[in-house]
């Protein structure tokens, strides 16, 4: 038992100093750049994992608080000067709020209504910002340039800071996946994602816990979407709304495994570096290419094991073996 | 006589044409292990929907401990204190049995480790401490059945409502589910509501019996007094069932 602990310890602190070690070993800025990429959807992906994962309600439409925390963020700094990580909190907030206001009554009634309605209000909200002048338009707006400091989180020389950040957001994101898994959270969401009905009948207000989910996870894609904004500079709502976000977010955690922690990571990792990989082997002329493999990699999964790559590494490392069941009486 | 835990007042429910529950009204008092019986399509699951909040009664009114829930929903009526299993078993999927268990422990400890004590204790007084880290699936029909048992328990309600544990299990398994049965009124003092075809179950068991037909009670009473009703018999039981159950010297 001690040994089973031990050494899945040992391998995620060799990883984790491999991780911190890379920027000053890779100081190329385009395997920092993937890397980053590879953090934030990690992220996003363990983001959507509490509502779709846990909780088992699919959402389509994470796009909708990537965005509203990149908005938020750069017109806080445009208009007040408020640092970006003030603008981070005050966006997961707004994030929040939406969700609130999607989810209320979307969770009362069964079925697809809510993934529909994801979709629907990530165009929405998409048409809004094209069409509003104050935080302009479909021109978009470019992050005033302040100098390099952590306050500004603004670093012009090197890739190296954001990676930091991204890798500690993910940290964040991974431990509060962790603590949900554990937490009544955790169990009450499962509880829903299994059966509705019974999770009633043991005492649990459903609409209640899937907001809560689905606030958890608005407010996480929402600092993805601020981190976002402060590392490429410049937003416009064909970047942060875009619909190819939010099933990005969703392969992500589907490919690795949907109610893991590992799952999203895992996902997002084969699926970043095959876009990237993609791009950088076929240039221009690959643009869609990476599209397509991802569909085949989707049905790959789909068919051969729905339940992602967490659950196939496991059915691999446990062989089923026929198990004798006792049925045994009350204990004495 | 103390008062009663559970007061159904001329509780009616119609789908449609059908009036599934018309006027049933009686009490169940603490303490008491009470049989619902009745043939199929007699309303019974019904009933249970009615006081557990899943369908809202038409008409009548539900009193637990002196409140009135009629119309609250299924998870508050829970917090009151009743709890239920189903007809046709709905584990959590995915699940463990001692994460089925945990997810009814958690309602009185928000505390995981606290509530995961209170699992350990219900597995092992419903004799699931075997298969506790089992995922729920793969168990066979009996244990699926306790598995929901054990999960509404741990909720520490007042009044259990079993909708058919019975059925479909053999002889020696529902032997271990009647003797459940007694523990969780002797031990844990919870009064206890079941549905039940199972007459050699239910008479053995239950203090008293109430009888549903075409949704009406047609008697109520000791389970002697019961099996001896000419209208029971005719209804449910049939003259072959009650004879025998007379030669078996009754209860």
């Amino acid at each position: 038992m001690v040994r089973g602990r031990l050494l899945p310890a040992a391998g995620l602190g060799v990883l984790l100093l491999g991780l911190i070690v890379f920027p000053l070993v890779v100081t190329l800025p385009y395997p920092q750049h993937v890397m980053i990429l590879i953090f934030l959807y990690a992220m996003m992906g363990l983001a959507w994992n509490i509502i779709g994962g846990y909780a088992g309600q699919v959402s389509l439409g994470d796009a909708t608080y990537f965005g509203i925390g990149a908005y938020t963020t750069v017109i806080l700094l445009r208009d007040l000067g408020l640092s970006p990580w003030v603008g981070m909190l005050v966006g997961a907030v707004n994030a929040v709020i939406v969700s609130v206001i999607l989810g209320y009554p979307c969770f009362r009634v069964r079925g697809h209504y809510f993934a529909i309605a994801t979709i629907a209000l990530n165009e929405i909200v998409a048409t809004i910002f094209t069409n509003w002048e104050y935080v302009g338009g479909a021109v978009g707006i470019y992050v005033p340039i302040l100098p390099e400091s952590f306050i500004n989180l603004q670093f012009h020389r090197s890739k190296a800071p954001y990676y930091y950040i991204a890798l500690g957001m993910l940290i964040g994101v991974i431990l509060l996946n962790v603590w949900v898994g554990r937490s009544r959270l955790g169990y009450y969401f499962r509880a829903i994602r299994a059966d509705q009905d019974a999770a009633r009948s043991l005492g649990i207000d459903i609409t209640r816990y899937k907001m809560i989910a689905y606030a958890m996870t608005a407010a996480l894609t929402s600092l993805g979407g601020s981190f976002y904004a402060m590392y490429v500079l410049y937003i416009d709502p064909t970047s942060v709304f875009a619909f190819s976000i939010s099933l990005l977010v969703v392969l992500v955690a589907v490919l690795g495994g949907v109610g893991t922690v590992a799952g999203p990571i895992i996902g997002s990792v084969i699926l970043i570096s095959l876009s990237e990989g993609t791009r950088v082997l076929l240039g221009g002329t690959g643009r869609a290419l990476d599209v397509a493999i991802y569909g085949l990699l989707v049905m790959a999964i789909s068919v051969l094991q729905p339940y992602g790559i967490v659950a196939w590494v496991r059915s691999l490392r446990r062989p089923r073996k026929p198990r004798e069941v006792k049925v045994a009486g009350p204990a004495a | 006589m103390p008062d009663p835990l559970l007061e159904v007042e001329g509780l009616s429910k119609r789908f449609g044409g059908l009036l599934a529950n018309q006027d049933v009204t009686f009490a169940i008092y603490p303490g008491e292990v009470v049989g619902l019986i009745g043939p199929n399509g007699a309303g019974k699951t019904t009933l249970f929907n009615c006081i557990t909040g899943f369908y809202r009664p038409d008409g009548g009114r539900v009193q637990f401990e002196g409140v009135d829930i009629t119309g609250w929903p299924p998870d508050k009526i829970c917090r009151a204190g009743i709890a239920r299993t189903f007809q046709v078993v709905r584990v959590f999927r995915g699940l463990t049995a001692f994460e089925n268990v945990m997810v009814g422990a958690l309602l009185r400890n928000p505390n995981p480790r606290r509530a995961a004590e209170v699992a350990r204790d219900i597995l092992d007084l419903t004799g699931l401490s075997a298969q506790a880290d089992e995922l729920v699936d793969g168990l066979p029909i009996a244990l699926k059945k306790r598995v929901e048992m054990a999960r509404s328990l741990a909720t520490g309600p007042k009044l259990l409502l079993l909708d058919e544990v019975m059925a479909g299990l053999n002889p020696k398994e529902r032997q271990a589910a009647v003797e459940l049965v007694r523990r969780i009124r002797t031990e844990l003092g919870v009064t206890v509501l079941m549905v039940e075809h199972v007459m050699e179950v239910v008479m053995p068991l239950s203090d008293r019996v109430i009888v549903l037909d075409f949704g009406v009670k047609i008697a109520e009473g000791r389970p002697q007094e019961v099996i001896n009703n000419p209208e029971v018999i005719k209804a449910y039981l049939g003259e072959r069932y009650a004879a025998r159950f007379g030669r078996l010297g009754g209860v």
